[in-house]
């Protein structure tokens, strides 16, 4: 086992933060390009989830535990959001019989 | 060390699936695909608690909730909003331009070290555990007070008005 991780691991720190860039641009865009609420929810998943990785993989070339604990926050903040964003998006739905953004842009005051 | 960059070009094609399936179901089934993805990154990185905490959290407890949503909602293909051409390539504009800033910026850094477990219990429960419940005692009990706050919130928002209905 031990073998396993000295060979699996002689990634360079660089390609983690390449990884995670591109898939938090991925992210961005699919904020932009969709309409649909719960989609774009799930695009701001995606973000969180690549900065995790990018906090574990710092924390493991670190030699540092903190990284760790803190990725198991961003997932308890995470879940809170989500709990909540989707009861509104719930509610919106009711209200509106649709969870198109464009229908919410009279929210602007 | 192949590993990594099979399942990173996994995880990305699976997030650009998310984000152009047309059908939302399908955009979810492709984000579990993405987070398994990342459960395997978290077991390169020997962070055993972080990939089971993944699994269980993410792919378990999140997505089914937005799945049971979705159900609830009821979408269909044919009610599902779009935005126009000009938009979208304006949108994968600014993205890519986001994408470009911090490539570059990484450039300039150079080629880095590798990442090394050099610590094999680093990510295991009992490391993890006795940094979470000594340095970060406070927090960890301020975050029970917010899924605690959120578990509240989500029932008062999403419960209908008895006043209205």
């Amino acid at each position: 086992m031990d073998s396993f991780f000295k060979t699996a691991q002689t990634v360079p720190l660089n390609h983690y933060i390449l990884l995670s860039a591109i898939i938090f641009s991925i992210g961005v865009i699919g904020v932009l390009i969709r309409r649909n609420a719960i989609v774009i929810f799930m695009s701001i998943e995606l973000m969180l989830n690549s900065v995790n990785l990018l906090l574990t993989a710092f924390s493991v070339y670190r030699g540092d535990a903190t990284g760790q604990v803190f990725v198991f926050f961003i997932m308890a903040l995470a879940a809170a959001e989500v709990a909540v964003g989707l009861a509104i998006i719930v509610m919106i739905y009711r209200n509106t019989n649709s969870i198109d953004i464009n229908v919410l842009n009279r929210l602007k005051w | 060390m192949s590993i990594f960059y099979f399942i990173a070009f996994l995880s990305i094609l699976f997030a650009v699936l998310v984000i152009s399936a047309k059908n939302p179901v399908h955009s979810i089934l492709y984000l579990v695909l993405t987070f398994f993805t990342f459960t395997v990154q978290y077991i390169l990185l020997n962070a055993q608690f972080l990939a089971i905490v993944n699994f269980i959290v993410y792919m378990g407890a999140i997505l089914v909730l937005f799945l049971y949503t979705l159900m609830l909602i009821n979408l269909n293909k044919d009610s599902e909003p779009m935005k126009t051409n000009m938009v979208k390539i304006a949108a994968v504009l600014g993205g890519g331009c986001l994408l470009v800033v911090v490539v570059a910026a990484l450039k300039v850094v150079g080629v880095s070290d590798p990442v090394l477990v050099r610590d094999p219990n680093l990510g295991l429960v009992k490391n993890l555990g006795k940094v979470l419940f000594d340095e970060f005692l406070l927090p960890f009990e301020i975050s029970s007070l917010l899924l605690l706050s959120a578990m509240v919130g989500a029932v008062l928002l999403a419960t209908k008005d008895p006043k209205i209905a």
